[in-house]
């Protein structure tokens, strides 16, 4: 296997919320083009990696660099726009707005005009909505939602809710995607469709996806690693079939064997 | 292809046709019977109100981010143009004719810049708090101007070793030339809604709906926040220049207190959160209803109170909501053409929701 280029990088990442320790010593190595899967029970963690990885928990341990790059000490804002982007677990769109405009909203900061030539309406001003629209159509007909451009988000049903959420992320111009609990939530039919959505976005965009799942079945099928978190630690982490033979795992999602035995309720 | 400048541009084209059909009406009404001092009285009341309604929109509506004392604004730009205006006439500056005009619009343009100044101190401390401390804090803000002017000496306070409430400011002249106040009113909702039609429109709109999700789609929300309340402040301040050249001669602090807050917040509400349009109508509306019910005035603030009410219980997004009117689009509806999704369905679901509940 070539050598792969690191993108993200977590060293010794750990966060203490007053005398809780919530994840202690989150290492990981994110290449170029992979995807990964965080995984763990509820509670163990994961979105709180999540959290300190786009800046909205300032970790209290261990660094974060994205190409080289440190982000610690960054604002959200900033780490989005060094290439860093997410989905929440539940859904955040801009509710009252309208499709088009959730995507448009994401390109603010690439959007290079001033006070002034939004004012007068002169000196490219157009040239460069224009251009926005354009992105943000095509991003949005990537989903197939183009023809949704004008429902106001809210109105959007479930599932594609979620896929507007991540054309917003896509809209960032990110490196790393961060995918929080996609699939939660959905039927089959559209479990699967998000399959493919994730696939078609790796092929399109070369980004590296980091992502938190509990459908079990999505996570061996897309995930090339795969790191388990438990109360805030790392107790396994490797490849699909390594981490479904791993005992540790098991017991972390279903107890101990000889726990479980003894505490039938 | 272009298509949404070529939009634009023909809606601009169409709205200058609407503006000149405006001044015709407005000539029709110089020369006909009806324009007493007291009728140009209620439409001078009526473009300041529209662009100090407007103005709070954007706070308020547009940003989700209630801000109760946006007289303490309006306050600023009207005692700063009624002191510049003073001033250049005490320097011998002639006020009639041309020049007049230029000195007013100096200092309008001086009041704006300092309601602006104070509104992004303001802003500072006031925004990182949100929901009813936001509204407390701005409520605050606002009053303490209000004292200060009344403690200034130049705006006819004693000074503030004295403690007592000052004297109005008298001896401001009359700038309240119909067209040129029509014309200003124009021009400040016209660069209102090119500012929240744009990346910063769609930016506090974002923060309005989620704040979190702003950041994480790369928002940096504290400046675009700050931003769009100087904005605002910037426009209360034209409001309130116009207000202190409004012909009366006088300014007293009394004409900005929280109460008159209170009332163009209502209008804000009443019109539509959001909706540019929304504030337009209902300040014309209101600025003219009390006065068609003279007799009754002192029953405003019931007849407010209950309009209220009757909105919040069957129409609880506003008159407009978010819709906006625009000419280009309605004679198209009118020659048959489908018109652009309209956001009715999305309010019309709303009111569903909250009549269910």
């Amino acid at each position: 296997m070539p050598e792969q280029k690191i993108v993200l990088q977590a060293e010794h990442l750990g966060i203490n919320f007053g005398g809780l320790k919530a994840v202690d010593d989150f290492n990981l190595e994110l290449c170029e083009g992979e995807l990964v899967g965080l995984i763990g029970p509820n509670g163990a963690g994961k979105t709180t990696v999540f959290n300190m990885l786009t800046g909205v928990y300032e970790p209290t341990e261990g660094k974060e660099y994205l190409l080289g790059n440190c982000l610690n000490g960054k604002k959200v804002y900033q780490i989005v726009a060094a290439g860093i982007a997410r989905t929440f677990q539940n859904i955040r769109l801009f509710r009252e707005m309208t499709v088009l405009e959730n995507v448009m909203a994401a390109f603010t900061k690439d959007i290079k005009y001033g006070m002034g030539r939004t004012l007068a309406r002169s000196g490219g001003f157009w040239q460069e909505e224009e251009s926005a629209y354009t992105r943000a159509i095509e991003l949005l007909s990537l989903f197939g939602l183009q023809d949704k451009k004008a429902e106001l988000a809210t109105n959007l049903p479930y599932g594609q809710q979620r896929k507007l959420e991540i054309a917003r992320a896509l809209a960032t111009d990110m490196k790393v995607l961060l995918l929080d609990e996609p699939a939660a939530g959905m039927n089959p039919t559209e479990t699967a469709e998000l399959l493919d959505c994730i696939n078609l976005i790796r092929q399109k965009f070369h980004v590296s996806i980091l992502l938190i799942e509990h459908d079990m079945s999505l996570v061996m099928k897309i995930c090339e690693r795969i790191i388990v978190l438990d109360y805030g630690c790392t107790i396994a982490s490797g490849t699909p079939a390594e981490i479904a033979g791993n005992k540790r795992v098991i017991a972390a999602y279903l107890g101990e064997e000889d726990e479980e035995e003894g505490s039938v309720c | 292809m272009m298509k949404l400048k070529k939009d634009s541009q023909k809606g601009t084209l169409l709205n200058f046709a609407g503006i000149a059909v405006l001044f015709a009406a407005l000539l029709v009404f110089q020369q006909s019977s009806l324009a007493t001092p007291y009728m140009r009285g209620i439409l001078i009341q009526c473009c300041y109100v529209i662009i100090m309604v407007t103005s709070l929109n954007i706070p308020n509506g547009f940003m989700g981010q209630f801000s109760l004392g946006h007289v303490g604004f309006m306050a600023v730009g009207a005692y700063t143009s009624a002191l510049v205006t003073k001033a250049l006439v005490q320097a011998g500056v002639p006020y009639t004719g041309l020049p007049g005009y230029a000195m007013f619009l100096i200092a309008v343009l001086v009041g704006a810049l300092m309601a602006g100044l104070f509104g992004l101190m303001v802003s500072v401390p006031a925004l990182r708090l949100r929901g009813d401390y936001l509204a407390i804090i701005t409520l605050g803000f606002g009053e303490i101007i209000r004292v200060i002017i009344q403690n200034i000496p130049i705006a006819g306070g004693k000074g503030l070793a004295e403690g007592q409430a000052g004297q109005p400011l008298i001896g401001i002249k009359n700038f309240s030339n119909m067209y040129a106040i029509v014309g200003l009113t124009i021009v400040c909702v016209a660069l209102m809604y090119a500012f929240v039609r744009s990346k910063y429109g769609r930016a506090i709109k974002a923060i309005r709906d989620d704040e979190i999700a702003s950041e994480a789609a790369g928002i940096n929300t504290t400046y675009y926040k700050v931003l769009a309340f100087t904005v605002s402040a910037f426009f209360a301040g034209v409001a309130g220049a116009v207000f202190a050249h409004r012909g009366l001669g006088t300014l007293q602090t009394s004409d900005f207190t929280f109460v008159k807050s209170t009332e163009y917040v209502l209008m804000v509400v009443l019109g539509g959160m959001g909706s540019l349009t929304g504030s337009i109508i209902s300040a014309v509306v209101l600025s003219i209803l009390p006065e068609a019910l003279r007799a009754f005035a002192q029953y405003r603030m019931l007849i407010y109170a209950f309009l209220l009410v009757l909105m919040m219980l069957f129409r609880p997004i506003g008159l407009c909501g978010t819709w906006e009117f625009s000419l280009l689009d309605t004679l198209r509806g009118i020659r048959g053409h489908k018109p652009k999704k309209p956001q009715a369905p999305a309010a019309v679901k709303r009111e569903e929701v909250s009549e269910d509940a």
